[in-house]
């Protein structure tokens, strides 16, 4: 063993990897996946798979039945491209319009490798930066793609109508943004999410005018047809009569978003939730790195029992604002009263090459060990300052509210106070999901027929994702990669008929998503959903958070399981299931949080090292950063439930060919 | 803190409505109103009630699925401002509310506080698009738009969607809603080549699915996203220029 090379130096061909085969707890261990990229070079891969990508007639297409769950930038984008290609598209969404899922609150901006500054920015770059930034846990030809792609997603949102900001001269304008030391993230105000998002709904909307999409707005996923080894199906809720119906289709694509509100205080909407990507799983879709989860540092920190959310401050703040905190713990004098030389600016002084802006992981771990150390300000003492006070005396109150105007009202709604005089408070919290169903390079999951796009998916970012990348990859894989990919597979099944609404395998999915809401509701106990959702998040926030331990994640597995018992025999949903009932959905996505919780800590406990967001205090350097091994973890674990509910762990090794591996340092 | 709430109840589309009244004694000033309902609901679930149905998701005022009559207003007492970030230290004199549903005959009640918005898709529906085939767009460097218009543009398109425009107005009109559409895609220069299509078809779907606008400008004052009321201008200067141009012309 020692003499191969380490893992700063070595590269895929010096460095040959001993996966690591022992588990940790009470799982085993599967077959390899193999993720399908295109062999050779990584920057040609997307188009050699093009390339041989197999096309569907025009004439046939109409013929052909794609089942899209979700209407975010990669849902909208994947049901109204296959549409505009001739396709017959069913889209569904919970929402009552497409236009409020959750990409609508993304505030900051959308990468992308155009590079027309000279800034030194490129493909290459981008591409490094999107690798080392999830700290080489990703694949590196599916980041390629994302670069690729990323042109043309920023002309296709213009076009459709979403108005990017512009230079004086009329140029598309840029910003930076964490972890990068070039400006290419394209934004609009601190709405980026809102005004692409409302686009790609209108977009879809045109297609549902022109006939090819039929949209089916308040409908729930619950499960997930497969026959033959193939998903051809859905089953969903009507969310106001409450009928359970079967959809058939060639094809199914799931862009349902991540699963951060696990953590029940996050940053994301209050209706977000993991059903549809856990039900697929428990038919058999892998899931993978569950346990890689975003930390958002610049969320709002929760101030009361009753608090909605830990609400997103856009990370481009961090661009001019500056984040510290009293050099003495417990210094409780106001912000304003502390002089400059007891202020710990310590992002700046750990981090001189990147300061304030070093990528999110890191930026949330120093944050929660200055609270952890007694430095944390604000009531609770469970925040941190960041500071716009040197920016508007450089540039002036006017220029600051031009670029951030509606985030400071946001946070003067939110909190009462005034970011313009005092600095804002902010605390990690959880944010993005790395993880998700594992998808090979054409978007497929481990069912054939089964596509995932977006967040739900688990390819581009790695153990970390940067800042703005991710309304790239939900544009690029909704767009631009599904319409190529699904078409591929559907090639081969030109002629096939639809499932019957009434086969077997319908009718048992129908049966499953019946049996579960009734068991739901006959349960009786003393508690709402909501009551075990808050439980399990406060489990995970403490032992499968911004850092975890062994002992940490071993307790919280026996409390998440004993959670999931106790979920079963007492929770309370009042109402019935035949009509609008919001108890009863929030049950059913409860029930699935826990389960996919307790997959997140079997994650966390299998991964023995340290890697982006995932940081296990056991494997750390002397400094207190993240320590890798690539030997043994240069992999994505993908996770199977088999029927009976035991848990697999497959793995699926990574190369890198283009970036070489090295320790992320951004001191 | 003590509030007092008036809260129309109705169990479905076609049942009739009333309103109940309920106390929560441990309000706090933090909370927004959709907190003060959240806290509620646990009440009334407690007491073997069925909860308050009202619609929410992002909770940070960009999603646009919020939104009921606060003593008379929609959204609430703070103005430009979505229900999920009005809070009560916003408005510390106010102990006594009464939600009800938005009000308007476009607006079909669900149940409770929910209501049936469609009507605002089938607005976009009709000529809220830029037909765009996915891949075809040329550079968006290429097509250079002044800093100021893109600005203008982005002023429009901050609409969320939530309809508290309709609910303010008497006549149950969505004018600031569809001119809001019209002004930002106007504005945008590949929206340009429909502009006149766009308005046409637009102004068709209003007075199929709405009511007229008789200018009383409750719609603006009430806008979380502060459209003006020039956006109400806008639809008829639109309509106006697609007639003066015919038919012929789609731009």
């Amino acid at each position: 063993m020692t003499d191969i090379a380490t893992a700063d130096t070595g590269t895929s061909d010096r460095n040959p990897q001993r996966p690591e085969d022992r588990p940790a707890a009470d799982y085993t261990i599967g077959e390899p996946l193999d993720g399908h990229v295109p062999p050779g070079d990584p920057l040609t891969a997307w188009q050699r798979r093009q390339d041989q990508y197999k096309l569907v007639n025009p004439a046939n297409r109409r013929k052909l039945t794609v089942i899209v769950v979700g209407t975010g930038l990669a849902g909208a984008g994947a049901a109204a491209t296959l549409g505009q290609l001739g396709y017959h598209v069913e889209c569904f969404s919970f929402h009552d319009s497409p236009r409020r899922a959750h990409s609508v609150a993304a505030q900051g901006g959308i990468n992308a490798a155009r590079a027309r500054k000279v800034d030194g920015d490129s493909l290459i770059r981008f591409v490094t930066d999107t690798v080392k930034g999830g700290d080489y846990r990703g694949r590196e030809a599916d980041a390629v793609r994302l670069g690729t792609e990323s042109v043309r997603v920023i002309d296709h949102m213009y076009a459709i109508g979403a108005p990017f900001a512009r230079e004086y001269g009329g140029e598309l304008a840029t910003r930076s943004f964490g972890g990068v030391q070039v400006s290419r993230t394209y934004y609009t105000r601190g709405q980026t999410g809102q005004q692409l998002e409302v686009a790609c709904a209108q977009a879809l909307l045109e297609q549902v005018s022109a006939g090819t999409v039929t949209m089916h707005t308040r409908t729930e996923m619950l499960d997930l047809v497969v026959a033959d080894g193939r998903a051809q199906g859905i089953v969903t809720r009507d969310l106001l009569s409450g009928r359970i119906a079967t959809w058939t289709g060639h094809a199914v694509v799931l862009c349902t978003g991540g699963y951060g509100s696990v953590y029940h205080w996050s940053t994301l909407a209050m209706n977000s939730n993991a059903t549809a990507t856990w039900r697929a799983h428990r038919r058999g879709a892998y899931f993978a790195s569950p346990c890689f989860v975003q930390f958002h540092p610049t969320a709002l920190p929760v101030s009361s029992r009753w608090q909605s959310k830990t609400t997103l401050m856009s990370e481009s703040l961090r661009n001019d604002g500056r984040i510290w905190v009293p050099s003495r713990a417990g210094d409780d004098r106001p912000a304003n009263d502390i002089p400059e030389g007891e202020r710990d600016y310590y992002l700046e002084r750990r981090y001189p090459a990147f300061g304030n802006l070093t990528p999110r992981d890191v930026a949330s771990r120093n944050a929660r060990s200055q609270i952890d150390s007694g430095h944390g300000v604000g009531p609770l003492h469970n925040s941190v300052y960041l500071d716009f006070r040197d920016a508007i005396a450089r540039l002036g109150r006017s220029t600051i509210a031009e670029r951030y105007g509606n985030l400071f009202e946001m946070y003067t709604d939110a909190t009462g106070e005034d970011p313009y005089r005092v600095p804002m408070r902010i605390a990690p919290g959880a944010h993005f999901t790395m993880g998700g169903l594992w998808v090979d390079y054409d978007q497929m999951t481990t069912i054939p027929g089964l596509f995932v796009g977006g967040e739900a998916s688990n390819n581009y970012h790695g153990a970390n994702r940067l800042g703005a990348n991710s309304l790239l990859s939900a544009s690029v894989d909704g767009w631009f990669t599904l319409p190529r990919s699904v078409p591929n597979y559907l090639a081969k099944l030109v002629g096939s008929p639809l499932l019957p609404v009434d086969s077997p395998e319908s009718t048992e999915a129908m049966d499953a998503v019946r049996g579960r809401i009734d068991r739901l509701l006959a349960v009786g106990g003393q508690h709402r959903p909501e009551w075990f959702h808050r439980r399990l998040g406060d489990i995970l926030y403490d032992h499968c958070g911004v850092s975890r331990d062994r002992t940490g994640l071993l307790e919280g597995l026996d409390q998440v399981r004993a959670l999931r018992a106790e979920f079963w025999s007492d929770v309370k949903v009042v109402g019935d299931g035949d009509r609008l009932n919001q108890e009863l959905e929030k049950a059913g996505r409860v029930a699935d949080f826990i389960e996919l919780g307790e997959t997140m800590l079997l994650d966390a406990l299998d991964r023995r090292e340290s890697a982006g967001a995932h940081f296990r205090t056991e494997y750390s350097t002397d400094q207190g950063e993240a320590r890798r091994d690539d030997d043994h973890w240069r992999s994505v674990s993908a996770w199977q439930t088999t029927p009976q509910g035991d848990h697999v762990r497959h793995s699926e090794p990574l190369d890198f060919s283009l970036i070489k591996l090295q320790v992320r340092d951004y001191r | 803190m003590r509030i007092e709430l008036e809260i129309w109840r109705q169990n479905g589309p076609h049942e009739d409505g009333h309103f109940e009244h309920h106390r929560v004694d441990d309000a706090t000033p933090e909370m927004s109103l959709l907190e003060l309902l959240d806290r509620l609901n646990d009440q009334i679930v407690e007491q073997g009630g069925e909860p308050v149905v009202f619609e929410s998701d992002c909770r940070e005022g960009v999603c646009g699925s919020c939104g009921f009559v606060v003593n008379g207003t929609p959204h609430g007492p703070v103005p430009h401002t979505p229900a999920c970030r009005q809070h009560l230290r916003a408005f510390p004199g106010v102990t006594r509310f009464r939600l009800e549903p938005f009000r308007s005959a476009a607006f079909p009640v669900i149940r409770d506080l929910a209501v049936d918005r469609s009507g605002l898709d089938a607005l976009i529906r009709a000529g809220g698009t830029v037909n765009v085939m996915t891949g075809t767009a040329p550079d968006a460097d290429a097509i250079p738009q002044p800093h100021q218009e893109a600005e203008q543009a982005l002023d429009f398109a901050a609409c969320i969607g939530c309809g508290a425009c309709v609910a303010a107005c008497p006549n149950g009109s969505a004018m600031l809603f569809a001119g809001a559409e019209l002004v930002h895609l106007a504005k945008m220069p590949q929206g340009h080549q429909q502009r006149g299509r766009r308005a046409r078809q637009m102004v068709e779907a209003l007075d199929e699915h709405f009511g007229p606008c008789s200018l009383y400008g409750e719609c603006a004052r009430v806008c979380p996203a502060g459209i003006p009321l020039s956006a109400v201008a806008a639809v008829n200067r639109e309509r106006l220029r697609a007639t003066f141009r015919g038919k012929a012309k789609d731009n």
